[in-house]
């Protein structure tokens, strides 16, 4: 196990260098030069060579990017254009707000995800396996910003029994868990919850059909187990693909709630990227997107190394 | 005459082996769903391309005092948008923009993705390592949010919609062409065809091509859905399509203003972006039993 630990930790280094490279080059692949976002139309050719040496801007890339990585490492991602607040701080009061989401949505997918494929795995080329199948296929071809739209329009605007903007009362204040910030919570967590629900039936559902059809079952019944034995080691054998596609959505949804937080206008770093993007605060957005790209190779290492430890098979692999 | 002339030789029955294509077609068109699944993309496309011969109105033709009107308002079958603009003919016009960039990254990036993954497949080795580690990097960025960063550093336009969208697709599609080549790669007919001197090239072009187009195929049309749903998405959060251009994306956003007014009227451009996905997403299922390629 230390092992495998050891190696996923020396393959997942280069991972991050590189996608840290890939954000640094964000602002560089940008038309233009990254100034004209900062500097005022009719800055001299003076005040805009001071402006690029103050940024680093007039040294070679190779020499900005370790410049940028050394001080990110520090926990410094530059300041604002928009606001002068540091990045770093505004990225994860708002990466802390997406991933309340992005928990939310998980605590409301996995279950019913896990029960539906289960449940149509279980009793496969039945009217339940079809219908399921029928509600995973929706729930993975569904543009999750319209069903957004489509539950504010029911919900809020018709109904009228949930509010469709916000994370609070107050607009966006601290998070409690209260009645009133929940209610807030609802619609983008149900909506954010969709994709994953469509995602994690599909593969719970084939993995189970496998697994049934697997020569070990016939053997088990054939010991004279009974079913529900037979079934605790049916589970137990899914249990680790299960865990991993889970572990997988979970980072999905945290990358993927862009959308979602901009139909909700939801505070978190979706809401903030497409603020930095119509600003076009680079720095904001550069850090905002390296934040979650590395939370995402960290919930992949994590997801990876979870199912090593649960499924003796990886390790000798 | 001998005795051995006169014995009738049975004539060998004549095998007529029905092609491969010939099972797949015959496969697909008794999936009715997967059938009609096809034939309502093909007529979004054909309404798409056509549009401007079915006697549609102007798309672009605004009124002040005929905005917002509910579907089934006298002369506009599907109503208005926010600035009085046909809707049905928005949605039609609509679907050029929002399929062109759906699907045209797809393509592409199965050019280019196949590329790679049949070159690092095939040569293993530091090839095979340093293509894959870089599609590992792109690998660790969420789709979404790879497009999105992507398209936001380069700015609106159809063409940095098109660039994002075809380098997000290139590295899952590399993958599953570098593992089916390299499958087939260990397969000792590759190695007979070596040994008899077959050059790199050749051994691609005949013997492997061949065998990994099919499932690579397949994934591709999967992603289709996908891109799709991004592709509006980004015209959704504007850095896609730029206004006044139909595209469903873009007016799902601008006519988010009018859920008090007329909510389903603006819910109207989603749906047609939900419809096609979900054809795309069944097509490609059919596509994959017709095809029978496993994951």
């Amino acid at each position: 196990m230390f092992t495998y630990l050891v190696r996923r930790l020396i393959y997942v280094l280069p991972v991050a260098i590189g996608v840290s490279i890939i954000c640094f080059l964000l602002v560089h692949i940008a038309p233009g030069d990254p100034l004209t976002a900062i500097m005022p139309v009719d800055a001299t050719a003076e005040e805009q060579a001071a402006m690029r040496s103050a940024y680093g801007l007039d040294k070679p890339l190779p020499v900005q990017y370790a410049i940028w990585i050394g001080k990110a490492a520090m926990g410094d991602l530059g300041k604002s254009i928009a606001t002068g607040r540091p990045v770093a701080d505004e990225v994860f009061a708002a990466v802390r707000n997406s991933l309340l989401l992005a928990f939310s949505a998980s605590v409301i997918a996995f279950p019913i995800g896990l029960f539906l494929g289960f449940l149509a795995g279980y009793f496969r080329d039945t009217i339940f396996d079809r219908l399921v199948t029928a509600i995973a296929i929706t729930g993975v071809s569904v543009p999750n910003y319209w069903l957004g739209i489509v539950l504010v329009i029911i919900f809020s605007v018709q109904l009228g029994w949930l509010p469709s903007m916000g994370a609070g009362p107050g607009g966006s204040g601290e998070w409690t868990w209260d009645y009133a910030h929940v209610r807030h919570l609802i619609l983008p967590a149900v909506t954010l919850a969709v994709v994953p629900i469509g995602i994690v039936a599909r593969t719970v559902r084939a993995l189970v059909g496998d697994i049934f059809s697997m020569d070990f079952v016939q053997a088990l019944y054939a010991k004279g187990l009974r079913h529900s034995d037979v079934l605790r080691h049916v589970v137990r054998n899914a249990a680790p693909t299960a865990l991993s596609v889970m572990g997988l959505q979970l980072g999905y949804l945290l990358g993927g709630s862009i959308l979602i937080e901009t139909v909700f206008n939801w505070p978190g770093s979706g809401f903030l990227l497409s603020n930095a993007i119509f600003q076009r605060d680079l720095p904001l957005l550069q850090g905002t997107i390296l934040i979650l790209s590395l939370f995402f190779v960290g919930m992949n290492l994590i997801v990876d190394v979870a199912q090593a430890a649960i499924d003796p098979r990886i390790k000798r692999s | 005459m001998s005795a051995a002339t006169d014995t009738v030789v049975p004539e060998a029955p004549v095998i007529t082996a029905a092609g491969y294509w010939t099972g797949v077609l015959k496969r697909f068109s008794r999936d009715p769903v997967a059938v009609t699944c096809a034939v309502i993309v093909l007529l979004l496309i054909l309404s798409a391309v056509f549009a401007p011969y079915l006697g549609l109105d102007d798309p672009y033709k605004a009124s002040m005092i005929k905005r917002l009107k509910p579907i089934g308002y006298p002369g506009f079958p599907l109503g208005t948008d926010e600035q009085g603009r046909d809707m049905l003919s928005r949605l039609i016009y609509g679907g050029r923009l929002t399929l062109f960039v759906g699907l045209v990254p797809v393509v592409l990036a199965f050019f280019i993705g196949s590329a790679f993954g049949l070159v690092a497949g095939y040569a293993g080795g530091r090839i095979n390592a340093l293509i894959m580690r870089t599609v590992d990097v792109f690998f660790a960025f969420p789709s979404v949010l790879l497009a999105i960063a992507i398209s936001s550093a380069l700015g609106a336009g159809i063409v940095n919609s098109l660039v994002s969208l075809t380098i997000v697709f290139i590295p899952p599609i590399a993958r599953v062409a570098e593992s089916a080549t390299a499958s087939v790669r260990a397969l000792d007919y590759i190695d007979a065809a070596r040994a008899s001197g077959g050059g790199a090239l050749t051994i691609i072009r005949v013997h492997i091509i061949g065998n990994v187009l099919g499932p690579i195929f397949v994934y591709a049309t999967s992603l289709t859905s996908v891109c799709m749903i991004l592709a509006a998405g980004l015209s959704f959060l504007g850095i896609g399509v730029r206004p006044p251009e139909p595209e469903w994306g873009l007016m799902l956003n601008t006519l988010r203003t009018a859920i008090y007014v007329n909510p389903w009227v603006a819910a109207l451009p989603g749906l047609m972006i939900f419809i096609t996905s979900l054809c795309l997403n069944l097509l490609s299922d059919g596509l994959r039993s017709a095809m029978n390629v496993k994951d």
